[in-house]
């Protein structure tokens, strides 16, 4: 089964990484999307730039409303995801312990079952 | 995160907000400051141990008013003793508790710290040194090296300005709509000139200088999570981060000046471009336009020419001509003349600037652009004297040696000169 790990942290704290700690990170990362590359269990990945840089559709009942947003309320906002291939639940929560321990400090993973996947065009 | 290197990421992003809300306790900012920094000592010999709070802002405000409540206590035995909540051991409270408490006046609390610093009573150069302390957390020592001054000199105006903050008997309570729009655009122009302090530094300086446009960035994210619907404010961090893109390809491997129509655009940096981009996409929506978003737009216009000959001249000098009714200066003009040149010839934006002498008469720039239209013109001994003029009047040596290189061109008899000849500005660096 495809799961989507969902990557929630506090995008402050994101942003407030020097150029060498986020290199860092996204080394340690590497190593381990490219083992479940090598295992032919990692789809796509992205890293979202911060909800700042984010606008909003909102459906409505005449013409939909476009907002800036979303506006995070919460402490951690989401910030990227990655889709990977796992048997079992165990499996999935095994690839964010790696995914966290590769990328130490606060936030979360949520671990969700993708109900259907269309892979699409690799966009350049 | 146990690294001490993550743990003063940690600290550093939780500063402002830690120090706000101290600041709120405490309505003092010597207290508040001394607070945060004992937190952050037990925060240094706690975490690594215990691992890191969830919420470590919500952590360090909780410590930090402790010691902060025992310090006052200590130094008044009189005064009465504070709510038992508020002075029990709470290091390892549950970080939802600080943040019930605190999580509603984040907002407000940030808001405050920046408008102090940014009082209007406060000089420029006061508000820069006093954000740059208190909210950005440099240190003095730091702060002085970017500002080419001796640490006591920095100490002594940092001083200077919390007395006279002190003295202006700073109202606590969030301002009125009105009275925050316009400390709203004391605290953008503030952090455009923390920015600028960096971006014009020379090659040489560039070491410690360039840290000033990070902190400038940092601190238009964080007004732009108070502000998410403001274009102006979208407008500013887009502009930040367009010009900071280039910092790669702004001097060559000799420091010297690399004008952008001659930057190697591939050490642009795409990260920053894209976002700067996406957010004055998301400015113009607002159809409320200003002169920040109106210099990130002329920024994203440069940063989407995958080639210099491919930039749209014809819409920058149009938003040119926007800012100059905006906010009418010699310097808006000055700069406008460089895309006039590509637009219209040297001879036209030589007359659009003519007018401008007696005004910027002591501007290196101005010197920089004429000599250089000029040169265009093949109008070699005025070009000569306009570039040595640049020269005298030049404020660092790699602006001196840039105008230099011209000097030598013009000395040499060559008719390609003309062809390569470009107006030194400093927008297009």
């Amino acid at each position: 089964m495809l799961y989507a790990i969902l990557c929630y942290n506090n995008e402050d704290v994101v942003c407030a990484w020097s150029k060498e700690q986020d290199d860092e990170v996204m080394a340690r990362l590497q190593v381990v999307t490219g083992k479940l590359r090598d295992q032919g269990r990692l789809g796509p990945v992205a890293r979202l730039m911060p909800t700042t840089a984010a606008t909003t559709l909102r459906k409505a009942k005449d013409e939909p409303l476009v907002i800036d947003g979303p506006f995070a309320e919460t402490k951690e906002q989401f910030l990227g995801f990655y889709v990977v291939e796992c048997e079992t639940l165990d499996d999935a929560v095994d690839v964010a312990r790696d995914l966290a321990e590769a990328n130490p400090g606060g936030g979360s993973y949520e671990l969700r079952p993708i109900g259907a996947f269309f892979p699409g065009k690799e966009a350049a | 995160m146990t690294d001490p290197a993550w743990i003063n990421t940690a600290l550093s992003s939780a500063r402002p907000q830690a120090v706000a809300a101290l600041l709120r306790y405490f309505r003092n900012l010597d207290t508040a400051e001394e607070a945060f920094q004992e937190a952050c000592l037990r925060a240094l010999r706690s975490w690594p141990e215990k691992g890191p709070p969830r919420d470590p802002a919500a952590w360090l405000i909780f410590v930090g008013r402790n010691s902060g409540i025992d310090a006052a206590r200590r130094q008044s035995k009189q005064a009465p003793l504070p709510a038992e909540e508020l002075v029990s051991d709470l290091e390892d409270a549950e970080a939802n508790i600080a943040e019930r408490l605190d999580g509603q006046h984040y907002r407000d609390d940030i808001l405050r710290l920046l408008f102090i610093c940014c009082h209007p009573d406060l000089p420029a150069t006061q508000q820069v040194a006093l954000a740059l302390r208190i909210v950005s957390g440099l240190s003095v020592k730091q702060i002085a090296r970017a500002f080419l001054v001796g640490e006591s000199a920095m100490e002594q105006r940092i001083t200077r300005a919390k007395a006279r903050i002190a003295n202006a008997d700073v109202p606590f309570e969030a301002p009125g709509p009105v009275e925050r729009s316009e400390r709203v655009a004391a605290v953008l122009a503030m952090v455009y000139l923390v920015f600028n302090e960096g971006y014009s530094a020379g090659a040489t300086e560039i070491a410690n200088r360039a840290p000033l446009c990070e902190e400038a960035i940092r601190l238009a994210r964080l007004l732009l999570r108070l502000f998410q619907t403001e274009p102006e404010v979208m407008g500013l961090t887009a502009l930040l981060l367009l010009q900071h893109a280039r910092a790669a390809a702004r001097f060559d491997a000799n420091g010297e000046l690399v004008l952008m129509d001659d930057q190697d655009r591939s050490l642009w940096n795409k990260a920053l471009i894209d976002e700067g981009l996406a957010l004055i996409d998301k400015a113009m929506r607002h159809r409320r336009s200003g002169p920040y978003q109106i210099q990130a737009a002329i920024a994203a216009l440069h940063a989407r020419a995958a080639r210099p000959e491919d930039t749209d001249w014809a819409e920058i000098d149009l938003l040119y001509s926007v800012l100059e009714s905006m906010t009418p200066s010699p310097v808006v003009t000055l700069n406008r003349a460089v895309a006039f040149a590509k637009l219209r010839g040297p001879e036209a934006a030589l007359k659009l600037i003519e007018p401008l002498a007696p005004k910027l008469s002591g501007y290196f720039h101005f010197f920089g652009v004429r000599g250089g239209l000029l040169m265009q013109l093949g109008r070699s001994d005025e070009a000569r004297e306009a570039f040595d003029r640049a020269i005298a009047l030049a404020n660092t040596a790699a602006e001196a040696a840039h105008i230099r290189m011209h000097l030598d061109r013009l000395s040499a008899p060559s008719p390609v000169v003309k062809a390569n000849a470009k107006a030194p500005s400093r927008q297009l660096q």
